[in-house]
This record gives C-alpha cells, structure tokens and sequence, in this order.
C-alpha cells in the first residue's frame, strides 16, 4: 500500500473503487461549463437589446412559424444575419438578439444550403412566394429546394390557437389575455380580406391582414406560411436613428 | 400466477390508455403515435401471457434462478443485430437525402422531402445505429470487465425494447412533420418522457452492474460509459423542457426562445457530439481496441487525465456553433477558447489508443478488425483537430454555414462512430453466436477499403464545397458589389454534391457487405476462402545445407 500510495496518481484508486463518487465527480464536472455560460443569459440585462417594435407572432404567423419548423426548413435556411459586409449587403442588417426573443424554439439555423431568411419579410411579394413555394425551380432554376405545392391544397389546421397561444405565454411570449382569448378569430381575420382587421391590429400592432395565398375562400397552410415569411425581420425598424442610437451605446455584449 | 397476471393487467391497463389516447387525439399524427404504442402494448401482452411455464407454474414451483456464473447475453445479441439493421436504414436515409441535394427531384412531397427526411437520417444514425452499440457494447464491456453478471436482466430487456420503441416513435414522427424543431432533439415532449424513463432504466442496469462486480477497480471503459449515461440524461433534460399545447396533442412549444434557446441547443447539441459520439465510444475504444490487439491499453495516466479534462472542457465548447450571432461576445469567446484546449484531451484518447499497439503494430497487416479500429481511431484524431480549428472565429466566419461544417461531422461520424462500431461488431459477432470466427474475413477487409475510399470522397467534396461556398458569398468585384448571387453558389457545388452521394454509395456498400457477413455468421457459415496472411515458411528449404559440406 505504501508503495501504490506514493504514486502521482494513487488518489484516484478512491474513484475507481466507488462508483457513486465517480459519478457524483462526473457530474459535478460537466455541470460547471453550463452553469458559467447559459446561466448569466437569463439575467444579464443587455443579453437582448431593448429596440422598439418587437411583439408577439400573430396567431397566422404563429401557425405558420409551426409550419415552417414542421417542414424542417431551419435545416437550410438560416434566420441569423452575421455582421459582415457582405451578408449585411446581401441579406440586411445584422440580426439583433431581440428580434428572435419570441421564438420557441430559435430559428437561427446551422447551415446555409438556401439564402438567410432573417429579413426576407417584404422582399418579394406574396404571388412570388406561392410560386416559389410551391415549383421553385419554376422562378430560380438553380434552386435545390424540394416542392412544398401541398402547402397551397391543405386546409389550415392550426388546431387551438388559444392554447398555443398560453403555452407560449407561460414560457414567456407576452401575448394579452384579450389576445388568448380571441385568437382563433384573429387566425381567420388575418386571412379574410373582408373581415374587420383593426381589433387584429390593435392587438398586433402593423400586422399585416390580406389573402395571402391568392385564394381568398379558402384558408390554407400556405396563407400562413407566407404571413409568417412577409413579417421576418420587418418588426424593428433597425436602420431607424433610435436604433442605431441605442446599437451605438451596446457595450459587453 | 399471481406474478403473470398482474403483468398482464398491467399492459391491458396500458394499451386501454394508448387506445383512449389515440381517440381523444387532438391531431391526427398523435393519433397515429398513440395507435403505435398500442400496438407496442399488444406485443407486450402477448408475451407476458405465453412466454410463461405454465406446467411449472401449475406444480407450484418457482421460476428457474438465473446461473450468477454465465455472462448475460441475450440483450446483447439483439443490441448486435439491431445495430446492423438501423445502420443500414440510417445509411440509405442518408444516400437519399444527398441524392436530393443533388438531384432535387428525388424529393416527395410532403412526406419524403429533404426537411422531414434529415431528421430520419440524423436521428437513425446517431440515436438508433450509435445508441444500439452504444447500450449493447456497454452491456457487454460492463459484464466482462467487473466480472459480474448483468444486474436486473429482465429491466435491461426493457431497456432494449423501449429504446426501439423511441426510434420508432421518433422515425415515424418526423415523416408526418411532428417536430420540436431542434436539432438532434427533434422528438416531440411524450417521446422525451419516454426517453427519460428508458434512460433511468438504462443506468440503473449499467451502475447495477458495477456494483455487484467481483474487480476492486471500475475499468477505464466504464468511466466513459458512465459520464456518458449521466451527462445525456442531464442534456436531454433540460434542453427538452417544454410546454405541451394540450395533452393529447403532439405539439409543444419550447421552454426556451431566441438567444437563449440558442445557446441551450447548442450546448445540447455540441455535447450530444461531446458525449454520445465521443465519451460513450471511447468506452467502446477502450475495451475493443486492446482486446483485438491483445495489448494493454498504453499509458493508464493519460487516460485519467485527458478523462477529466474532456469531460470537463467538452461542456464548455457549445457556443463556437453560434460565432458571430446575436449570441453575446463572451459566450462566444469561451466557447472559442474551450474548443481550442479541447484538441489536447481529443488527442489524449486517440494518442492512448493508438500506442496500445506498441508491439503489436504487424498486426495491422494481417487483421483487417485491428485496422478498422486503427483508422477510427486516426479519423478521431484528424475531426478533434478539425473541431477546434473551425472552432476559431477567424476560420468559422468562412466555414459556418456551409458544407465544410457537413463534411467535419462526417468525417467524425463515418471515420471515427462508424468504423469503431463496425471493428466491435466483426469482435462480438463470433463470440456472443460460438462461432470459430466471422463467416469472411476477406470481406471484413473489402468492407474497410470500401468505407475508408468512402470517406475519402464524402469529406473532400464536402470541404471543396464548403470552401467554395464560403469564398463565393463573400467575393467582391473590382466595382465593389457581390460578385455572385446566393444561387450561383448553390449551382458551383453540385458537382461536389455528386461527389459525395457516390462516396456514400461506397460506405453503403461496405455496410451491405458487412450485414451479409454478419448474417453468414450467425447462421453458422465459414466461407472456405485463402487465410489473410501465410507465414514466410518454406519446409523444403528449411535445412542444413549438408550436401555443399560433401563436395
């Protein structure tokens, strides 16, 4: 024993002999890096800018923010805008944290196998993307992207949207309780280009109320795919003086 | 008797709950899911009530004692063919979707679309191929290096089953867009539970084990097993909370949003790498890699420092996959730096690997399973130094978002998880069926060549490609505008998408040979074939020479 114990290393004959302790080390080892890194993101005040327009998802855009996860469209297309001259050039203004505070989960992607969708919100219009959509090949020949022409034939089942709605506000989205409570005729109104938008409009300030899709009987996946798409990155007016101001000040992050 | 019924009654009670879920169901996928589970629960019945001695049971007698001095191996021969059967599922998946990046018209719509396929192929390979070596080897190296027979077989059987279970509920999910939408933790919120309870039971067997063994030590294998089985279940915890929209509904929506979403799937997903990848298989490395080269493992320091410190530095390092985003600087910096420092206890594991055959180096050219461990083991070591690099914000502002990123994980996943797993199956294969050996071990050797050329071709193409891309986005002209459209781009690289969809048919085809292999042997063939290698021994001219004496 006492020629093992004079040994660098002989400690750890105590670890290897217990395997609660060994585990109990284990964890306590891996559970620091999380602590010190994720931790301080929940409290730290200027992890997410404070830029004016940023709000909830309207319930359309919300069921068509599912739908886009649903297609697993994160997994080609980035929502995330790095501040570089040329992805500033070729896609907009760099992505601020608050501007995907809403999302559950983030849409920020990993790979570019088609364009950054970060400011895609107005780029084209609403014909362009039922066509694109659905034949992409049909408006960029070179594109890889898969037909998604379901989209436009599918009813919209968004399901409850009053219950989508309070998960999200119980993981922290500030959706008002008038907004809970009328949510599944806010998902119709935003798509009927007849109904009474300025009680939807009050609720979601400059949303966007039209037939998306090209067929106004009919309220379809694809009207809330495109609502969702014509609203990314148009919330906060970055370019504006009070948010460059405010961009100007950020310091630490 | 009284045993029997109430397992009975337990999985009736089950499958009335599974049935009244699925007609309650509040969208049709969680109704599919649900009609799923009670298929499962039929199963479960079936068995409980005919397995059953019931001659035994009517004498009164109890139920046979397991003999404590026999290895238990039933799981493990299951866990063996399973992972045959998801790998060649996880591999065609993913010569499919690279076939769709190529050739788009091989997309489906809806169900087979690239979106709702990735999903299939990450999740085939990682969690069904990768998760069924990883659970049938460990039961296997946690028998043989405690000397012990597996603690509670009968929940490592439940184990198995439900863990194939989840592979299926998440296969199937995915192709009917039931997601949460993050990757390599796309099951939706009732998958994860199941998950977690399939876990539980997972470590309860494994640390069952260790404490029943006859060794005073833990072996070093076990320590990776082990911080791997701890730190998934702690990961798959807390980056699965959510918040289902209705309780018989598939959908839910994340705890976390935004920012710090971001940094919690990262975290999530660069230790899904860190531990299901790396720690869990260099358990596996640990003990195949010096039983095939019949040495002992090089140096047992190194293997405790550069345990310590991966384990430690591994959690640290997943912010580089968020680099220049909306993530605060700091976050990113240190993820930079523990990224970097992170290469030392990579190469630690691979350095101890590979030294372990000090001495026993020759056999590389007459065993072709030694040479597949070899060349997992350089693949880990050529990744981990890759990692690091790219995890270099100067590096990764080029290759983030293109398939240079692609090609690294490949390069770790098919080189380093794919040849290793392979090597334990060629070993386990004629020793858990009592076969003299594997049914061809010329074939072994094809199915490394095949693999290895297929390697090749997948990471090259996919760092042209990545170069490419990356170089293309950010060109400017003399007049100073962007030079190329983001569609120029997508048309530069097809032929390197082409490229690795034919070194995917490659590491297929190793793959197919190997399950023909496998299949021979277990069914108790020996191909008749020329041995690997004949010694340099000619008898006739093995002698004095006492005739040139004479003369």
């Amino acid at each position: 024993m006492t020629a093992e114990s004079k040994q660098p290393f002989a400690w750890h004959g105590k670890l290897e002999r217990n395997i609660t302790l060994l585990g109990v080390c284990a964890l306590v080892a891996v559970l620091i890096g999380g602590i010190v890194e994720i931790a301080p993101l929940f409290w730290i005040d200027n992890t997410i800018e404070k830029v004016k327009g940023m709000r909830p998802y309207t319930p359309l855009e919300q069921a068509g923010f599912d739908i886009y996860v649903r297609e697993g469209c994160y997994l080609c297309h980035s929502q995330m805008i790095r501040p570089f001259r040329d992805e500033v050039e070729r896609y907009g203004h760099y992505s601020l944290a608050a501007e995907s505070m809403y999302d559950h989960p983030f849409q920020w992607g990993s790979e570019r196998t088609g364009p950054d969708l970060a400011r895609v919100g107005g780029k084209y219009s609403d014909a362009w993307h039922v066509q694109h959509l659905s034949a992409p090949r049909s408006v960029v020949p070179e594109s890889i992207m898969p037909n998604y022409s379901f989209l436009a034939k599918n009813d919209l089942k968004a399901g409850d949207m009053s219950a989508e709605l309070t998960a999200l506000y119980h993981a922290g989205v500030p959706y008002s309780k008038d907004a809970i409570a009328k949510a599944n005729d806010d998902l119709k109104t935003q798509a009927d280009p007849n109904a009474d938008a300025t009680g939807l409009q009050a609720r979601y300030p400059k949303a966007q109320a039209r037939d998306f899709d090209g067929n106004p009987k009919r309220l379809t996946e694809m009207d809330a795919v495109i609502a969702y798409l014509q609203v990314l990155g148009t919330m906060v007016d970055v370019d504006a003086a009070a948010a460059q101001e405010q961009l100007a000040k950020e310091k630490g992050r | 008797m009284v045993t029997v019924l109430s397992r009975a009654g337990i999985w009736l009670a089950l499958l009335l709950a599974s049935i009244l879920a699925m007609v309650g169901a509040k969208d049709t996928g969680f109704a599919i899911q649900m009609g799923i589970v009670a298929l499962a629960t039929v199963i479960g019945l079936w068995v409980s009530i005919s397995k059953p001695d019931y001659s035994r049971l009517a004498n009164g007698l109890a139920p046979p004692v397991a003999d404590q001095s026999k290895y238990y191996d039933d799981v493990i021969r299951w866990g063996v063919i399973a992972t045959v059967f998801w790998g060649m599922a996880g591999f065609i998946g993913g010569l499919l979707i690279a076939t769709q990046l190529s050739f788009p018209v091989f997309n489906f719509e809806p169900y087979l679309n690239f979106g709702r396929l990735r999903p299939l192929h990450t999740s085939a390979v990682i969690f069904a191929f990768g998760g069924n070596a990883l659970i049938a080897t460990s039961f296997y190296v946690v028998q043989r290096t405690c000397r012990a027979r597996l603690a509670f077989p009968g929940l490592a059987r439940f184990v198995f089953w439900g863990y194939q279970l989840f592979i299926v509920l998440a296969a199937t999910g995915y192709l009917l867009g039931i997601t949460q939408g993050k990757e390599y933790a796309e099951p939706e919120w009732y998958v994860d539970i199941w998950l977690t309870v399939v876990w539980v039971a997972y470590l309860i067997v494994f640390g069952g084990t260790i404490l029943k063994r006859s060794e005073p030590h833990i072996y070093v294998a076990n320590w990776f097993y082990l911080s791997f089985i701890i730190t998934v279940a702690m990961l798959h915890l807390v980056n699965n909370l959510a918040i289902p929209v209705s309780f018989l509904g598939s959908h839910s929506v994340s705890y976390f949003g935004g920012v710090q979403g971001a940094l919690v799937q990262w975290w999530y997903g660069h230790n899904a790498v860190g531990f299901f990848l790396t720690a869990g298989f260099l358990g596996m490395m640990y003990y195949f890699v010096p039983k095939q080269a019949q040495r002992p493992v090089y140096s047992y320091r190194l293997s405790i420092i550069h345990f310590w410190a991966l384990i430690f530095l591994y959690i640290w390092a997943g912010p580089h996959h968020l680099h220049y985003t909306a993530l605060p600087d700091w976050a990113q910096t240190l993820g930079m730096v523990f990224s970097v420092m992170l290469w030392m206890p990579s190469w630690g594991g691979m350095i101890n690997g590979l030294m372990t055959l000090n001495g026993a180096w020759d056999k590389l050219r007459t065993d072709p399973i030694l040479r597949m461990f070899v060349m997992s083991l350089a693949f880990y070591g050529m990744s981990t130094f890759e990692g690091p690099m790219m995890a270099i914000k100067s590096v990764n502002s080029l290759s983030h978002y293109t398939n240079w990123t692609i090609g690294h994980v490949h390069s770790g996943a098919l080189g380093w998880n794919g040849m290793v797993t392979f090597g334990a199956i060629y070993y386990l294969v004629p020793r858990l069926w009592g076969r003299e050996r594997m049914y061809s071990l010329r074939m072994v050797n094809w199915h490394f060549w095949t693999a290895t050329i297929g390697i090749v071709f997948y990471a090259s193409s996919m760092w042209v490609a990545g170069i490419t891309q990356g170089l293309m986005w950010r060109e400017y002209g003399a007049d100073g505008y962007l030079v190329n459209s983001f569609a120029d781009a997508v048309a530069a690289i097809h032929p390197m998408y082409v490229l690795r969809a034919l070194g995917g048919v490659l590491y297929l085809s190793g793959a197919c040979i190997m399950t023909f292999n496998v299949w021979k042997t277990i069914a108790g063939s020996l191909r008749d074939e020329a041995p690997m290698y004949n010694i340099d021994h000619h008898a006739a001219a093995d002698h004095p020479l006492v005739a040139a004496q004479a003369a």
